[in-house]
C-alpha cells in the first residue's frame, strides 16, 4: 500500500520528563511503515496504521519499542515491539474502541470466546478483565471513552513489568 | 416474582421530604430527600430487571408515540444510564410502529453503538417521547435488532458481542441520560476516515457507513424536553448492604423547579472525554468517572487493591472480608472531595438470588475508578448536559 494513505508526522521530542526518566528514550522518525498486530512480526504488517489512517511516532526504550498511532477518529493505539521484532502488547484510548480484529490478529478468537463466556448467572455491565493462558485483555470506559490493553504475559521482555504497558 | 416497573408508592411515600431513607452505613448517617412523583420526576427502581438476573441496575418507564399522534406505548424496565446518551428499545418489546429514519438518498438508517462489553445494533426510528410530564417531539432513537438489517462488518469489528435481546441486554432498552446531547456528535457527521463508523445507510445491498448530521443522530431525550432539559438527578436512598429492590426518583432539570435545586452539592467538571480524576494512595487516575449504568465500584486491579477476583462472578472482587476504601475525586474545575466505599465478596452477595441491590459490589477496572450505581445510593447525583446553562454553571458536570 502506498505511503500516501497516511501521514507520517515528525515525532515531537520527548517532552515528558517522566517518559525520559522511565525509558531513557530516544525518539526517531520512522520513514517506512512497519506495524504488526498482537503476536505478529514487525516486518510482516503495516496494516494497522493504514487501517486506522493515522499518524504515527515511535519511541525506543531499552528492551522494546513503542509505536504510537493516532487514528483519524481520535483513538490512540500503542504497540509494544520487543527487540526480536514481535508485538507483545497493544493499548488503546480514545472516543471509540479500536478494530479489535485488526489489533488482536490471531488472538482475536481466544479473546472473543473468553469475552462471551464472561456473562455469568447475574447480569452486569462493567469493565472487563480477561485472563487467558498466555493472553490478558483489560478494558474500561463509557460511551465516548474507551481504553484498554492486551498483552502476552509470557512474551514480555525479561524484567519488564506489566504495569509498563500503558 | 420481581418488582416490575410499577412504582412502589409506599416506598416513595416513606421517602418524601427530608426523611431519612433506607438504612445508612454504620459510620455516617446519610439523610437525603427523594422527590415525589410529579411533572419532572419519574420513579426508578433498582431490581433484577425484566430478565430477572440483573444486579445494581436502575430501571424506569418511558412512553413513545408515533410522532404527532396519540398512538403510544409505555415501555418499562429501561436501564437508566448516565454513561451514555439516547433512548434504545428492544425491537422485541416495541409494538407501536415508529417511522424509520431515512438518509438523504432515501435509504433506511441503522446504528451500531459500542458499549463496554457489547454493542447495540438496529434501525434509527423517531418517536415523540414522554417521561413523567416531560415531552420531546420526533426524537431519533435506536431500535435494537440484529435481524431488521444484517449487522455491518464495521460493527462486528469492534470485537464485542451484540446486546439486542432481552437475554443479552437484561433490560427492555437503555435510557441514556448522560453528559452528551447526541450519542456520537460531530465525528459521525463527517465522511471519510475520521468518521468512527456508527451510522449506516442500508439499501437492500447491505449497510454502508454514512455521515449522519448531528440533529439526526440518536438524541438524549432530556436535552430535547421543552423545559427541565439541562440535566438529571438520580435520587436513591442509602443501602446498608443488600436488598431485593430499591425505589427512587429520576428528576429532570437542575435548578429549574423547587424540587431540583443544586443545594449544597459540589460541582465536578469532566475533561472532554467525560472523565475526572480520582486519587488513591498518592496516585492519580485521570480516566475515572461516575456512571449509573455500571453495576458496581470498578477500580484498579487485584494487586493494587489487595482483593482477589471472584472464582464464579467474573469481573468482580471477592475479598475474604469486606474491605473499606477512601479515595479523592477531583474535577477539572479544581473541586475535590472524598469518595468512600466498601467492597464485599461478590460470590457471597450473589448467592442470595432474591437480592439485586448491593451497596458493596465492586470489581477491577484498568487504571481507573468507575463509580457505578452503588455510588448513587445515599447520594443525590446530578448530571448536567453539555452546553446547557444551570445554576452550577454550564454543563457538562456531575454534582453531589
Amino acid at each position: 500500500m502506498g505511503s500516501n494513505l497516511f501521514r507520517v508526522r515528525r515525532a515531537a521530542d520527548v517532552n515528558s520528563s517522566l517518559v525520559v526518566a522511565v525509558w531513557a528514550a530516544i525518539t526517531i522518525l520512522m520513514a517506512s511503515p512497519a506495524f504488526a498486530t498482537l503476536g505478529g512480526d514487525i516486518a510482516s504488517v503495516q496494516a494497522d496504521q493504514i487501517h486506522m489512517q493515522g499518524s504515527r511516532r515511535t519511541t525506543a526504550a531499552a528492551r522494546y519499542t513503542v509505536h504510537e498511532i493516532q487514528a483519524a477518529t481520535g483513538t490512540v493505539v500503542r504497540e509494544y515491539v520487543s527487540s526480536d521484532g514481535s508485538v507483545f502488547a497493544v493499548t488503546w484510548q480514545g472516543p471509540w474502541p479500536p478494530d479489535m480484529h485488526q489489533l488482536l490478529g490471531s488472538y482475536f478468537d481466544q479473546y472473543f470466546q473468553a469475552m462471551k463466556a464472561q456473562s455469568g448467572a447475574r447480569m452486569a455491565r462493567h469493565p472487563l478483565v480477561i485472563e487467558q493462558p498466555g493472553l490478558i485483555v483489560e478494558m474500561g470506559g463509557h460511551s465516548r471513552f474507551f481504553t484498554g490493553r492486551a498483552y502476552l504475559p509470557d512474551r514480555l521482555p525479561s524484567n519488564m513489568k506489566a504495569e509498563e504497558v500503558r | 416474582m420481581r418488582t416490575r416497573i410499577l412504582l412502589s408508592v409506599a416506598g416513595l411515600l416513606a421517602c418524601w421530604g427530608s426523611v431519612a431513607c433506607g438504612g445508612s452505613p454504620s459510620s455516617s448517617t446519610k439523610t437525603i430527600s427523594i422527590a415525589q412523583a410529579s411533572q419532572n420526576v419519574v420513579p426508578i427502581s433498582v431490581n433484577s430487571g425484566p430478565a430477572g438476573f440483573y444486579v445494581d441496575g436502575a430501571f424506569a418507564s418511558v412512553t413513545v408515540c408515533i410522532p404527532g399522534t396519540s398512538n403510544c406505548q409505555t415501555i418499562g424496565d429501561l436501564l437508566v444510564d448516565t454513561g451514555s446518551s439516547g433512548l434504545r428499545i428492544l425491537s422485541s418489546v416495541l409494538t407501536v410502529s415508529l417511522p424509520q429514519q431515512k438518509s438523504a438518498s432515501g435509504n433506511p438508517v441503522a446504528e451500531c453503538l459500542p458499549f463496554l462489553g457489547s454493542y447495540t445494533w438496529g434501525p434509527v426510528q423517531e418517536a415523540d417521547v414522554q417521561i413523567a410530564g416531560e415531552k420531546a417531539s420526533s426524537v431519533p432513537l435506536q431500535v435494537l435488532s440484529d435481524t431488521d438489517f444484517k449487522v455491518a462488518q464495521g460493527c462486528t469489528n469492534f470485537g464485542l458481542p451484540s446486546a439486542d435481546t432481552l437475554q443479552t441486554l437484561g433490560a427492555n432498552g437503555i435510557l441514556g441520560v448522560g453528559f452528551f446531547v447526541q450519542d456520537c456528535g460531530t465525528a459521525c457527521a463527517q465522511t471519510g476516515s475520521s468518521n468512527p463508523g456508527l451510522y449506516y445507510e442500508c439499501p437492500s445491498s447491505g449497510c454502508q457507513v454514512m455521515g449522519e448530521s448531528v440533529a439526526q443522530q440518536v438524541q438524549n431525550p432530556v436535552a430535547l424536553f421543552s423545559s427541565d432539559n439541562n440535566g438529571v438527578i438520580i435520587e436513591l436512598p442509602a443501602v446498608s448492604s443488600a436488598e431485593s429492590t430499591l425505589s427512587g426518583s429520576l428528576v429532570f432539570g437542575i435548578g429549574t423547579k423547587s424540587n431540583n435545586s443544586l443545594g449544597r452539592a459540589t460541582v465536578y467538571t469532566p475533561d472532554g472525554f467525560g472523565n475526572f480524576s480520582v486519587s488513591y494512595k498518592g496516585k492519580s487516575y485521570a480516566t475515572s468517572f461516575i456512571d449509573s449504568g455500571s453495576n458496581g465500584y470498578f477500580f484498579l486491579d487485584a494487586s493494587t487493591t489487595g482483593m482477589p477476583v471472584c472464582a464464579d462472578a467474573s469481573g468482580f472482587y471477592c475479598p475474604a472480608s469486606t474491605q473499606s476504601f477512601t479515595a479523592s475525586a477531583q474535577g477539572t474545575n479544581g473541586a475535590s472531595g472524598a469518595v468512600s466505599f466498601s467492597i464485599a465478596n461478590a460470590d457471597t452477595l450473589f448467592s442470595n438470588l432474591s437480592d439485586s441491590v448491593f451497596s458493596e459490589l465492586g470489581g477491577p477496572a484498568p487504571n481507573m475508578f468507575d463509580l457505578g450505581l452503588p455510588f448513587f445510593f445515599g447520594h443525590n447525583v446530578y448530571t448536567a448536559i453539555e452546553g446547557k446553562s444551570t445554576p452550577g454553571g454550564t454543563g457538562p458536570y456531575w454534582a453531589y
